[in-house]
């Protein structure tokens, strides 16, 4: 790709998604390539979106920061660490690649999912290049906005079937002035219980995870809160938490190693979910993972039939045989509303074809 | 004369239309969920935007879901526009009625199915009001926490509708963070489960965008909304400040020394002088600005909170600090503010509110070109403002028995959110855009925009039913508003360049 200015780059990003819909050729979206593993098998040529980088915007004071897709979010967390603010949804950085456009496309949230909000929770606005090649802008830089549909949110999660997000704008957070980890033995069905119990208690949880009999807590906020929080939790302090939670968030802590990993989303009050295969409970017990060793139709169906009586969804989030199909079937009326969205934005189909649903 | 005029043939069809339309929904609808007679839609021709009506053909009150989906094929069937109607409160006209449509209300939905204390959360109608939510939680230790300032009135479908807000939504957010699931009903009579009671769900996020839709993608039929714990305490601060602009400059340098306040608010010295009188908040007259700025958590976070906020609005040049001491002062402190509008129709016969949101750095341009305004128009205009998130009030006093106040009025505002827009703002905030923005929304937006709006709603509402001709102006009524400000002589803010 030829160097210039960025609109000089939208222009051309612009000319070859026209061509594209012009010739009817599938184009896979890129940024970093860090999670070429998520989602149903890649189709189509690569379009690197890694040249469209850099901070357009940034106004710690407003909390609102905008940047091009292709911004590395290592670069983005690292201005936002200067003046002590976050993205609050911990978005996991599964390489050091990883690119903002890439993190609102996936819609991965951390560990502080639970109690800050998920992505979509954070976008305030967004440029969507459409299948036309034209930049549409959606949303803005201010925190309330009701003008037209909120399409910017529509967009987190979309994995770039709905188009090339150009650039988008998203509210950050201050750091939590104090932070604190608390450790505790307690089975599975004990976890859950207090987890949702204490949920319900003004107390400044920011994390949580349960694996093999051991529930690790996360406090965030004013010290005054963390202390009272503490005192009244008990548990011990959580030895190297900032490297823990960094493992889980990073998802490079070794209960991720190998194999095949089911994401069960569920309410957080369902209870423990008995299927095979070891779990990591995370988001206050809303997030549950699931290790799988091989993965075959039979299972892939009992496990969401499970899941949906608990009333959540399954996603095959890693795994090999993606034939299962990788997200949860939608309901006849949702896959419609889906189909005809997909159709306005990208009318002949070729922004990453087949990644979320054949 | 027996010719009839075109008036008059018009009322004629719509008389035989309502018949047809009244027989057909007698086949689906109890007796007393269907009011046709004039006297009986009269008090749904206008929502909170009083200065907008419409007689409605139909208005119909059904009492459940299957009755909304048995009116949806009916009105798809014959081809009827629907505008749907919680508590009627919406400040923009979202709800307005259509001569040849029928009003859907959902206010006999109001029953709150389910309150779970364990799971924090509340599955209720549509017609339940926002407060009851909250008031039923209460037992629990839980709260909604968004909460517009018509809370006792306005119903959870409406704030669905709306995504509204409120003066807590800096920290505790909006309806479209506090809302898990929303089912509803398509124009096709299908029922959807939007969301769920996970944290999310499969698919496109099509919750988020179908959350401040204004009734035109479906009609919900039932929500479960997320429940959190209420705050030990409160307390709130009262700062005064010499200018404007030095209240702003607070605000940023609270958000900058890492604090985000349960609630901020600023109010102009013609606002405090408006409301003083009336519910004497103690609110320092003399101020050119007064900020609010509220903490909530335990005791000691409190305490912790109100003395680095004290801190940073010393620093920052406040004139006067107050700090409340009990609740009944931090509610006497909040008085003046939540009594702005009433206030403003106390010292003035009408006003009009407007609700532009600004990057709150261009806060002091922002007033500074709506004082140039005041001036222009011959009308004076009170500045309430969440100053957390950019929001802005300004209330634009008139009298609508004078002739022209009301265009002058409409005009002031029109210009106010095109100058929101040229600072990089929006339009509207928090009342959406209705039937009284859509002509701003042809500032706010590009043709492709706009078209690509209308690309969702197909995508929802295929037949065009729901709701038409609300939020979302055509690119001919674009190219006419544009001609008819030519016309008027001048496009607004000329001085400026436009590229």
């Amino acid at each position: 790709m030829s160097t210039g200015s960025h609109s000089d780059i939208a222009a051309q990003f612009g000319a070859r998604i026209r061509a594209a819909t012009a010739a009817g050729t599938p184009l896979r979206l890129r940024g970093g390539g860090t999670k070429d593993w998520y989602g149903q098998a890649l189709q189509g040529e690569v379009f690197d979106t890694s040249a469209y980088a850099g901070i357009v915007a940034y106004e710690p004071t407003e909390l609102v920061i905008t940047a091009r897709c292709g911004t590395p979010l290592a670069e983005i967390e690292a201005l936002l660490a200067q003046h002590h603010q976050m993205l609050a949804f911990e978005p996991p950085r599964h390489g050091a690649a990883s690119t903002i456009g890439g993190v609102v496309a996936s819609a991965l949230s951390g560990p502080r999912r639970a109690s800050a909000g998920a992505v979509r929770d954070f976008v305030l606005g967004a440029v969507l290049m459409d299948g036309h090649g034209e930049a549409l802008r959606f949303g803005g830089q201010v925190m309330k906005n009701v003008a037209g549909y909120d399409v910017s949110r529509l967009l987190a999660g979309s994995l770039g079937t709905l188009g090339l997000i150009l650039e988008v704008s998203l509210k950050v957070l201050p750091v939590p002035v104090c932070e604190a980890s608390l450790r505790f033995e307690m089975s599975e069905i004990d976890a859950l219980r207090r987890l949702n119990e204490w949920a319900g208690q003004p107390l400044p949880i920011s994390a949580s995870c349960w694996r093999q009999g051991v529930l690790s807590l996360r406090l965030s906020g004013a010290e005054a809160a963390v202390v009272a929080a503490q005192r009244k939790l008990g548990g011990v302090p959580l030895a190297d938490a900032a490297a823990f939670w960094a493992s889980l968030r990073d998802q490079t802590h070794g209960y991720f190693d190998g194999g095949s990993l089911w994401r069960l989303s569920v309410p957080p009050a369902a209870s423990a979910i008995i299927l095979g295969g070891e779990q990591l409970i995370d988001w206050g017990g809303a997030q549950r993972w699931l290790k799988a060793d091989t993965v075959d139709a039979e299972q892939a169906a009992a496990i969401r039939r499970t899941v949906a009586a608990a009333g959540g969804h399954a996603t095959l989030f890693r795994g090999a045989d993606k034939d299962v199909g990788v997200f949860h079937p939608l309901a006849p009326a949702v896959a419609r509303i889906n189909q005809r969205l997909k159709q306005a934005f990208d009318p002949a189909g070729i922004f990453n074809p087949g990644r979320m649903y054949g | 004369m027996n010719t009839a005029t075109p008036e008059r043939a018009v009322l004629a069809d719509i008389a035989a239309r309502r018949a047809q339309v009244a027989a057909a929904l007698q086949q689906v609808l109890p007796e007393r969920a269907i009011l046709s007679a004039p006297e009986d839609t009269r008090p749904y021709e206008c929502d909170g935007l009083a200065a907008y009506r419409q007689l409605p053909m139909i208005v119909v009150l059904p009492d459940s879901e299957a009755q909304i989906v048995a009116v949806l094929k009916v009105c798809r069937e014959l081809n009827v526009p629907i505008v749907p109607r919680g508590a009627g409160t919406g400040l923009s006209g979202g709800a307005m009625p259509i001569a040849d449509g029928v009003v859907l209300s959902t206010a006999r939905l109001n029953r709150i199915v389910r309150m779970d204390a364990y799971s924090r959360s509340a599955v209720v109608q549509p017609g339940v009001r926002n407060l009851a939510i909250s008031e039923a939680a209460a037992q629990h230790g839980l709260y909604y926490a968004p909460d517009p300032s018509s809370q006792i009135a306005c119903t959870i479908g409406g704030n669905v509708a709306e995504n509204s807000g409120g003066v807590h939504c800096l920290k505790y957010g909006l309806t479209v963070h506090n809302v898990l699931r929303v089912r509803m009903v398509t124009i096709d009579g299908d029922v959807v489960e939007l969301g769920g009671e996970a944290l999310d769900a499969p698919g496109l996020d099509l919750l988020s965008v179908f959350i401040g839709s204004e009734g035109m993608l479906g009609i919900v039929t039932e929500v479960t909304v997320k429940l959190v714990p209420k705050p030990a305490t409160a307390r709130v601060i009262m700062a005064s400040f010499d200018e404007v602009v030095a209240g702003c400059h607070a605000v940023a340098a609270l958000i900058a020394a890492g604090i985000i306040p349960a609630g901020l608010e600023m109010m102009d010295r013609t606002s405090s002088r408006m409301v003083e009188p009336f519910v004497q908040a103690g609110y320092d007259t003399e101020a050119a600005a007064i900020l609010l700025c509220e903490a909530d958590g335990t005791i000691e976070e409190v305490e912790e909170e109100i003395a680095r906020m004290t801190a940073v609005l010393n620093t920052a040049g406040a004139s006067a600090i107050a700090v409340s001491q009990t609740e009944a002062e931090r509610l006497k402190f909040w008085s003046g503010r939540k009594n702005a509008f009433p206030a403003a129709g106390r010292i003035s016969p009408d006003y009009y509110c407007m609700d532009g949101t600004i990057p709150r750095k261009r806060l002091g341009q922002v007033l500074e070109g709506i004082a140039q305004m005041e001036t222009k128009y011959g009308l004076r205009c009170a500045n309430v403002f969440h100053a957390g998130d950019g929001n802005l009030h300004p209330l634009i006093l008139f009298n609508a028995n004078i002739p022209d106040e009301f265009e002058r009025a409409e005009a002031f505002g029109a210009e106010i959110l095109a100058l929101c827009v040229e600072v990089g703002g929006t339009i509207t905030g928090e009342h959406g855009v209705g039937i009284e923005k859509i002509n701003s929304m042809c500032v706010q937006f590009a043709p492709a925009e706009l078209e690509a709006f209308f690309s969702v709603k197909r995508a929802f509402d295929p037949a065009g039913l729901l709701n038409p001709d609300k939020a979302i102006p055509t690119l001919n009524r674009c190219a006419e508003f544009g001609k008819m400000r030519v016309s008027g002589g001048m496009l607004p803010f000329s001085h400026l360049p436009r590229f």
